[in-house]
């Protein structure tokens, strides 16, 4: 381990007292914050060349961000243990038999996610929930309850929307139940997705999820023809609306920061032939010293119960590699050429997104690491939505919010160029104007033509909702209001979610 | 092929039938409606150039006696169709039915059907048939919005083409209905039966107001005439709450909106005749 200067000492212990004394974290926040603190002071990867200058520099600066991981990864950043298995046999190491009735499901089940770690510490899978509870379903007012109590639970205790439940692609009574309570509760966690497939999941059960998307702003719909396509059968959404496999997860996931990259260049050709490279090359050996740490010599994989029991493998791990600021590049781009036309407005920024798209794919399939077998020893590529941290970035592709086209047909024409990109994740987001007229069957028509045309993630809101989603997560808006009134709050995503309305005006998006 | 005057095309609604649909608003219209909220879809355009001077932006041209308008430049202020005194609309194109479908087109695979709409989508039935057609074979679902008075009797390909009409009765009453409109109503309600019995009225329209006309008789009337239909099919009624937006002068401020407690008595009024899905908007 390499030593570090005693100023450095000093300034981590000054964070870590005002940490202490934050009036404003929750217990498990400042523990969390702690944690990441004391993991600061250790100096173990060895860092490629040249990172120092694209990432140990102020946020202006930076070309690469690795979304404070820590300075020694202690597990894999999001990890998606096996549930199913576990309803099958229980687990040894947590004293649990398999369980017998709907209330042993739902308690195991929660003293598991007690156990799942994380970057967050907090689970970010939880389960494609409906068929892990179905088989326990007897008596469907019983199972209303128990799942309420369930659900209730993981709002109160998993204090991080990023916890992620998936649910479909077939309808089922638990998830009709789930639907019907997440439109009752309203509340913030878990993000939810249907596995969503025209022709498998039945109309009526994907009309539900509408109404209820439409209410509390969950679910969100996966295009669950293509994950498959791409990554199996056994894939899961996690976290934001990551897509990984089942029984895995990912390492680590950094972010190329493009529009600061674009600043770099002299001009377009530059940045693609000179810039980019150089820091997709950087970024790619960071993750791998990263990953190489993980497995090698953090013991996670030899250690935990869940590797020991088989929830997870470390062959079905793979590792996310991130983009922000994709309009602000195009942009930037653009008017270094002398240009004007902007990315979502122009045919030509647009052409010029897919063309950086095509580079940093070639390069990522280019670029191997041996500990990511599950996936073809490539990273996946990612559309990170942005940290509340941010300023002048746009999530992933996204348009800038305020600057979406009139039309919502040529802004899903937009997404149709980048989803396919994205395995390990990508979204949009269009909040409805349901004022006027109900009509689930619009929003419904909408997922089935996009899937068709290669859009990946979808996500809706009602307008006016309480609950909102912010980049990926959602937040509730009255929490938002308590917390800038001074006033500390349950789930760690509030702020973010604050800061991100506050820097990137994610209210303002354009309804539709 | 013949060409029809197009208002606006929306791309994609949702309040213009069932699903995501591309709805097309054909100009001109046979009625001319007290509570018309979009009374410049009313008359074709004479051309008389008076609008050009409001225009700000420089959408509007006027030459050799002729208008003409290019939507890149126009912000929709409206300033010309408040000015026209002839119920019309310098903003419309001139589109050929396969012009109309390439912009159908685009939106696809998103919609599952579109709805022609007006004005009175009827008044340029060649053109209307056509697009229909052309629609079909897309397979896309076909709606009409149509006030009836067109006789759907003597079109029989019309009625193939079509999946379905909504209907606005606007009024039982015929001394009423031609106060409303300046028409009378029996074709209206010779439609209204005879699209029921060929399993092709989606739905059917009353606008209602607080104190003019009689919605309620307008209502058990329409029961009536369709009570043999609504036992094996489902006809939808909407009832729709008159909204000021958009309505022209004298009638803005005669006429009042209903109140809630009025539109729900009536909704349940048509739930008691045997309406099985009542819309209130
Ligand atoms: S829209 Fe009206 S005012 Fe303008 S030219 Fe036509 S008829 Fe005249
Ligand atoms: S609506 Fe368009 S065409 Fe009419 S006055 Fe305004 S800018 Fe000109």
């Amino acid at each position: 381990m390499r030593s570090i200067s005693m100023e450095r000492v000093e300034q981590t212990r000054q964070a870590m007292l005002d940490t202490v004394k934050s009036a404003t974290l929750t217990h498990e926040q400042k523990v969390a914050a702690m944690a990441n603190l004391a993991d600061s002071l250790l100096e173990v990867l060895d860092y490629p060349e040249g990172l120092e200058d694209m990432l140990f520099v102020p946020f202006e600066k930076q070309l690469i961000c690795d979304l404070n991981e820590g300075h020694a990864p202690l597990r894999p950043r999001y990890i998606v243990p096996d549930y199913e298995k576990f309803m099958r046999e229980g687990s040894a190491f947590l004293q649990l038999p398999p369980p017998k009735d709907i209330w042993e499901a739902v308690n195991y089940l929660l003293i598991f996610y007690k156990h799942v770690p994380s970057v967050t510490n907090f689970p970010v899978y939880i389960g494609n929930i409906d068929y892990l509870l179905d088989p326990f379903i007897k008596d469907e007012q019983e199972a209303k309850k128990a799942i309420r109590l369930f659900l209730l639970q993981i709002d109160r205790t998993i204090l991080d929307s990023f916890c992620h439940a998936n649910i479909g692609p077939k309808a089922t009574r638990a998830g009709y139940l789930i639907l019907e309570l997440e439109k009752e509760l309203e509340q913030a966690v878990p993000n939810l997705t249907l596995k969503y497939e025209e022709g498998v999941t039945q109309d009526d059960f994907a009309l539900a999820a509408v109404e209820a998307s439409l209410h509390s702003a969950k679910p969100s719909f996966a295009n669950h023809k293509m994950f498959t396509s791409e990554l199996g059968e056994d894939y899961v959404i996690a976290s934001c609306y990551n897509g990984l496999l089942l029984g895995g997860g990912s390492y680590t996931l950094s972010r190329l920061l493009l529009g600061h990259i674009a600043e770099r260049a002299e001009n377009i050709e530059d940045f693609k032939n000179r810039v980019l490279p150089q820091v997709m090359e950087t970024m790619a050996a960071y993750m791998d010293a990263r990953i190489r740490f993980i497995v090698e010599e953090s013991g996670f994989f030899e250690n935990n119960f869940l590797a020991k029991e088989g929830f997870i493998y470390r062959d079905r791990f793979s590792a996310m590699y991130g983009l922000v600021g994709m309009a602000e590049c195009v942009n930037t781009l653009m008017k270094k050429e002398g240009k004007t036309c902007r990315f979502g407005a122009s045919e030509e920024a647009d052409r010029l997104g897919v063309e950086i798209m095509d580079i940093i794919d070639a390069f990522n399939r280019k670029h191997k690491n041996i500990y990511c077998g599950a996936t073809g020893n490539s990273f996946l590529l990612h559309a990170q939505v942005g940290l509340a941290s941010d300023t002048g970035s746009s999530p992933g592709c996204r348009i800038p919010i305020g600057e979406e086209p009139e039309s919502f047909p040529e802004h899903l024409r937009h997404c149709e160029k980048f989803h396919k990109y994205f395995p390990s994740g990508i979204g949009d987001i269009f909040p409805i104007d349901t004022t006027v007229h109900k009509n689930p069957e619009y929003v419904l028509d909408i997922v089935k033509g996009a899937f068709k045309n290669q859009v990946r993630y979808l996500s809706f809101y009602e307008k006016d909702s309480d609950v909102v989603r912010i980049t990926g997560y959602l937040v509730k808006r009255s929490e938002m209001e308590k917390l800038k009134a001074g006033q500390n709050v349950l789930q760690d995503t509030t702020a973010l979610g604050l800061g991100g309305t506050e820097n990137g005006h994610l209210l303002e998006r354009k309804v539709r | 092929m013949k060409k029809a005057l197009v208002n606006k095309i929306i791309p994609f609604s949702c309040v213009d039938g069932p699903g995501n649909r591309t709805a097309v608003f054909l100009q001109g219209c046979n009625f001319s409606c007290q509570y018309c909220h979009n009374p410049e879809t009313i008359t074709v355009c004479e051309n008389c150039g008076e609008c050009v001077a409001y225009c700000k932006t420089g959408a509007l041209t006027f030459t050799a006696g002729k208008m003409s308008y290019d939507s890149s430049r126009c912000v929709l202020c409206d300033a010309c169709i408040r000015h026209c005194r002839k119920l019309s609309s310098p903003r419309t194109e001139l589109l050929s039915a396969q012009e109309t479908m390439e912009r159908v087109r685009r939106n696809m695979p998103y919609i599952r059907g579109i709805t022609v709409s007006g004005g009175e989508c009827t008044r340029q039935a060649e053109y209307l048939k056509e697009l229909l057609r052309l629609a079909k074979a897309e397979g896309l679902h076909t709606l009409l919005d149509s006030n009836g008075s067109y006789a759907f009797r003597e079109d029989e390909e019309l009625l193939d083409l079509c999946d379905g009409v909504m209907l606005d009765v606007k009024e039982a009453d015929v001394q009423l209905h031609k106060e409303l409109t300046g028409c009378d109503n029996q074709q209206v309600l010779d439609n209204l039966v005879f699209l029921a019995e060929k399993k092709k009225l989606h739905e059917v329209r009353t606008v209602v107001m607080a104190e003019h006309f009689r919605a309620e008789n307008t209502i058990l009337c329409t029961g009536k005439l369709l009570k043999s239909y609504l036992s094996e099919q489902n006809i939808r009624y909407k009832i729709i709450k008159y909204r000021s937006v958009g309505v022209r002068e004298p009638y803005r401020s005669r006429l009042v909106p209903p109140s809630d407690e009025m539109l729900e008595r009536l909704g349940k009024l048509a739930e008691d005749i045997g309406f099985k899905e009542i819309i209130i908007i």
